[in-house]
C-alpha cells in the first residue's frame, strides 16, 4: 500500500506544476517506476486489486479473499489493519469474494450476499473492492413508504448535484449551439481537483473546494479560448463541433487517468452522522444540498436580475438580434464558459465529497445529464434544473423496485420515452427540436 | 523486441479478426453517416447484439451457425427498429445523445447480475465457437508465417472469412448506394426537405439505412468475438464506438474502402507507436510513463486524431470534400 501511496504522490506532485498547462502531459514529470514484468511471479503483475475491511473503524484480520477470474484465482489474508491486496495478472472483470467462514465471530457482513464484489480492470491498473460490515438491519425492516422517504431524499440530493451540472450544458448549448460531450470532464476535474487539495494536501475544505471550482474555470475558459472560439470564426458546422467536443472530451479523460490513476478517489473523511426519521445522513449531505440549492438560486438571479445575465438569454434566443443591438456576443459567450465550467466544477466537488470519484465519473455522469437537459428542455436553464430533479428521483427511486446496478439504466429509458412523447422536454420550445 | 518483430505485429494488427469487427462497424457507419447523415454513436450496441445474439443462440438455444448468424442479425435489426422509430424523426444531434446513451443502457444491462442467466453478466459468455471452427477445411497442422507472427490452421481460416465477409459487405453496399434507394439516401444527407418534397418517405429510409448499416455492424461484432470466443460486456464501450467513428473518418465517411483502409491504417499504426513507446519506456527514455500507462496512450490519441480529422481533414483520405455534409 506504501508503494501505491507513494505512486499517487508523485503523481499528484506533477499535477500541481501542470494545472496551468493541462495539455503539455507528456512534458510533465511523474517518475519511472517502470517495472519489469516477468511471468508467474505474483508480486510483478501488473494489476492491484486492494480493500480495507472494517466494521464500525474495527479493522478485520485473517479473513481470506479470492480473487478470480475464469480458471485463474488468487487468495490472500486481510492483515491486521484489515487491509488487504492482490496482484493479478491479467486486465478485464474479477470476482472477488470472502470466505465468510474465515470472518471473526463478532464481526457480520453488511447484507447476506455481501461476500461478493467486482473488481473492474478493463480500464486501470487497480481497484479497490468494498465489503460492508455492520448491522444492515434497518434496511429489511423498512416499510415502503420509509423506504420511498429514504429514496426521494437521496434523489433530490442526486438530482441537485446533477442540476448545477446540467445548468452548465445548458448555458452552453443556449449561447453556442453546442452539444458538449466534454463536458463530463469539467466534473472530474472538479472532483479530482477537490481530492487532491482536500485529502491529499490536507487543505481546508473550503480553499480545496475553492481551488477545484477555480481550476474548473480555468479548464473552461482555456477550453473555450483554444478550440470553440477559434472553431466559431471557422464557422464550423455544430455537429462537426460535437465530434471534436466528443474527441476533446477522450483527449482530457485519458490526461486526467495519467495523471490521477484508475482508483477512485476517497474524499471521506470528518462526516457526521444525522438521522432525520428514517433518513440516515451526514453533514456533508446537507451542506453539500444547501450549497447546490444557494448556487441554483445564484444562477437564477444572475440570469434575470443582472445585466449580463440578460444578454445571456438574449444571445440564447437569438444571437445575432442580440449582436445587432450591441451584445458583445464573444463576450458574453466567455462569460457564460467561465459560469457553467465554476457550476459543473462545483457539482464535480460535491459528488466526490459524498460518493467519491475516479478519473470517468464524469463521463458516467455525462448521460443522466443529457438526459436531464432533453427531459427538461435543451437550452432552457429552469428546464435543466427541473429535469435534473427528475432524473435524480427517477435513478434513486427505481432502486426500490430494480436492482440498483440497473439505475442508470432506468434514466436512459426515460430520456428515450420522452423523445418519442414530447421531444422539446417539459419546459422546452417546439423550434428548437428542428 | 526487434523490428521484425514489431512490423510482424504490426502486419499481423492490418488482417486481424479485431481490425475487421472494427472495419466492418465502420461500413455499416458509412452508410448511416457517411452517406445518409445520421450520426449515430451507438454502433458498439449493433456490434455487440451480433456478439451476444450469436453466442446465445449457439449455447442456450442449441442452433446450428446459419441460425444463430441469423438471430444475431434479427437481435440488431430490432434493436435498430426500436432506436430509430422515436428518434429517427427528431434533429441530428438528438440520435447521437439517444444512441450513445442506448449502448450504455445495454451495455449495463448485459453486465448486471439480472442478465446473468442469459448473459453470463461481467464475465460474459465464452466457447461458442466450435461449429465455427469445425467447418474448417484447412490442413489443421497448416501454419502461416508473418515475420515472427505465427497464425495456426484456424487463425487463418478465421481471417480468410473475415476478409470474404468484408468484401461481400463492401460489395452489397456498393450496388445499393449505386441503385436509385441510395441516391435517395444522398439526396437525404444533403438536404433532407427537398427529398421530402419529391414525396418520398425520408424516416422510412433512414430506418433501413440504419437496419442495414446495423447489420452489418453486427457481422462485424460476431467476428470480432469469434476469434478469441469471448464476448464481454467490456468490450462494447463506448471506447469502441469512438475507434469505429475515428477508423470511418480516417479513411473517408462517405467511402466504401475508406473504413477498410481507415481500419488497416489505424490499427497497424496503434501496434507500431505502442510498441514504440514500449520500448522507449523499457530503456527509461520516457520517465514521466510506466508501462501500464502505454495502453492509455491510444485512447488520447484516438481523440486526438478525432478531433483533428474534424477541424482539418473532414473527408478523411478518400472521400470527397464536397460530399461531406454535417447537417446543421
Amino acid at each position: 500500500m506504501s508503494q501505491l501511496a507513494a505512486k499517487s504522490r508523485t503523481r499528484a506532485g506533477a499535477l500541481l506544476g501542470a494545472i496551468a498547462i493541462l495539455f503539455s502531459i507528456l512534458l510533465g514529470a511523474s517518475p519511472a517506476m517502470a517495472q519489469a514484468h516477468t511471468a508467474d511471479d505474483p508480486s510483478t503483475y501488473a494489476f492491484t486489486i486492494a480493500g480495507t475491511l472494517q466494521e464500525k473503524d474495527v479493522p478485520i484480520p485473517g479473513v481470506t479473499i479470492t480473487a478470480s477470474q475464469d480458471a485463474k484465482s488468487f487468495q490472500t489474508k486481510s492483515d491486521e489493519f484489515g487491509e488487504w491486496t492482490i496482484m493479478v495478472p491479467t486486465d478485464g472483470h474479477w470476482k472477488v469474494t470472502l470466505d465468510t467462514t474465515t470472518i471473526p465471530k463478532e464481526f457480520h457482513l453488511a447484507t447476506k450476499d455481501g461476500a461478493i464484489g467486482e473488481a473492474d480492470l478493463t480500464q486501470t491498473d487497480f481497484a479497490a473492492v468494498l465489503f460492508k460490515f455492520g448491522s444492515a438491519a434497518p434496511v429489511q425492516a423498512q416499510s415502503i413508504w420509509e423506504q420511498l422517504v429514504i429514496r426521494v431524499f437521496a434523489g433530490f440530493n442526486f438530482g441537485l448535484m446533477l442540476a448545477i451540472a446540467a445548468i452548465g450544458i445548458t448555458l452552453i448549448y443556449g449561447t453556442t449551439g453546442l452539444n458538449n460531450f466534454a463536458h463530463g470532464e469539467m466534473v472530474t476535474l472538479g472532483a479530482m481537483i477537490m481530492w487532491l487539495g482536500y485529502s491529499f494536501l490536507h487543505l481546508n475544505i473550503v480553499v480545496a473546494g475553492l481551488l477545484a471550482v477555480l481550476a474548473a474555470m480555468a479548464f473552461g475558459w482555456f477550453q473555450d479560448a483554444a478550440i470553440w472560439r477559434p472553431l466559431r470564426k471557422r464557422r464550423l458546422g455544430l455537429n462537426q463541433m460535437m465530434i471534436v467536443s466528443i474527441g476533446f472530451g477522450i483527449v482530457s479523460r485519458y490526461v486526467l487517468l495519467l495523471f490521477f490513476g484508475g482508483d477512485t478517489k476517497d474524499m471521506s473523511g470528518g462526516q457526521t452522522i444525522i438521522t432525520l426519521g428514517p433518513i440516515f445522513t451526514s453533514n456533508t449531505t446537507l451542506i453539500s444540498m444547501a450549497i447546490s440549492v444557494v448556487a441554483l438560486i445564484g444562477v437564477a438571479l444572475f440570469l434575470t436580475r443582472t445585466r449580463i445575465g440578460k444578454a445571456t438569454r438574449a444571445v440564447s434566443d437569438n444571437a445575432s438580434l442580440a449582436a445587432s443591438t450591441g451584445i458583445d456576443v464573444e463576450k458574453i459567450i466567455r462569460i457564460v464558459w467561465l459560469v457553467a465550467a465554476a457550476l459543473t466544477g462545483l457539482a464535480g466537488v460535491l459528488y466526490g465529497l459524498q460518493f467519491q470519484a475516479n478519473w470517468s465519473v464524469g463521463f458516467d455522469l455525462l448521460l443522466l445529464l443529457f438526459a436531464a437537459v432533453t427531459l427538461g428542455g435543451l437550452g432552457t436553464a429552469l428546464g435543466a434544473a427541473v429535469g435534473a430533479l427528475i432524473i435524480g428521483m427517477v435513478v434513486e427511486v427505481s432502486t426500490i423496485w430494480m436492482p440498483s446496478e440497473l439505475k442508470y439504466v432506468s434514466a436512459l429509458l426515460i430520456l428515450i420515452v420522452i423523445l418519442v412523447v414530447r421531444p422539446q422536454g417539459v419546459l422546452g420550445k417546439k423550434q428548437r427540436i428542428g | 523486441m526487434d523490428l521484425i518483430g514489431i512490423f510482424s505485429l504490426a502486419g499481423n494488427a492490418l488482417i486481424s479478426p479485431m481490425t475487421v469487427g472494427y472495419i466492418l462497424c465502420g461500413i455499416g457507419l458509412a452508410l448511416h453517416f457517411g452517406y445518409t447523415g445520421l450520426l449515430n454513436f451507438g454502433q458498439a450496441a449493433f456490434a455487440a447484439l451480433g456478439g451476444y445474439g450469436f453466442a446465445i443462440a449457439t449455447l442456450d438455444f442449441h442452433w446450428n451457425i446459419w441460425g444463430s448468424i441469423l438471430f444475431g442479425l434479427i437481435c440488431s435489426m430490432g434493436f435498430a427498429a426500436i432506436l430509430g422509430i422515436p428518434t429517427l424523426r427528431l434533429r441530428a444531434d438528438y440520435l447521437a445523445i439517444v444512441t450513445i446513451a442506448a449502448a450504455q443502457a445495454l451495455r449495463f444491462y448485459v453486465g448486471s447480475s439480472t442478465a446473468e442467466p442469459i448473459t453470463g453478466g461481467s464475465a460474459g459468455v465464452s466457447q461458442f465457437g466450435e461449429e465455427f471452427y469445425n467447418l474448417n477445411p484447412l490442413p489443421a497442422d497448416l501454419t502461416f508465417n508473418l515475420g515472427t507472427v505465427t497464425l495456426t490452421s484456424s487463425e487463418v481460416w478465421m481471417r480468410i472469412v473475415a476478409w470474404v465477409v468484408v468484401g461481400i459487405a463492401v460489395f452489397f453496399l456498393y450496388a445499393l448506394t449505386r441503385s436509385p434507394w441510395g441516391r435517395v439516401l444522398k439526396g437525404i444527407r444533403e438536404d433532407e426537405d427537398a427529398v421530402r418534397a419529391l414525396g418520398k418517405n425520408v424516416f422510412s429510409y433512414k430506418l433501413q439505412a440504419l437496419v442495414i448499416g446495423g447489420s452489418i455492424a453486427s457481422l462485424g461484432g460476431m467476428i470480432f468475438v469469434m476469434s478469441s470466443q469471448t464476448n464481454q460486456p467490456s468490450n462494447w464501450g463506448t471506447n469502441f464506438t469512438f475507434i469505429t467513428w475515428t477508423i470511418l473518418l480516417l479513411g473517408g465517411a462517405a467511402t466504401l474502402l475508406g473504413p477498410v483502409l481507415g481500419g488497416m491504417i489505424f490499427f497497424a499504426l496503434m501496434t507500431l507507436i505502442e510498441s514504440a513507446l514500449g520500448i522507449l519506456v523499457d530503456a527509461g527514455l520516457l520517465p514521466f510513463l510506466q508501462v501500464e500507462q502505454v495502453a492509455q496512450i491510444r485512447f488520447l490519441l484516438v481523440g486526438l486524431i478525432l478531433m483533428l480529422l474534424v477541424i482539418f481533414r473532414p473527408q478523411g483520405f478518400l472521400g470527397n470534400k464536397k460530399e461531406i455534409q454535417f447537417n446543421g
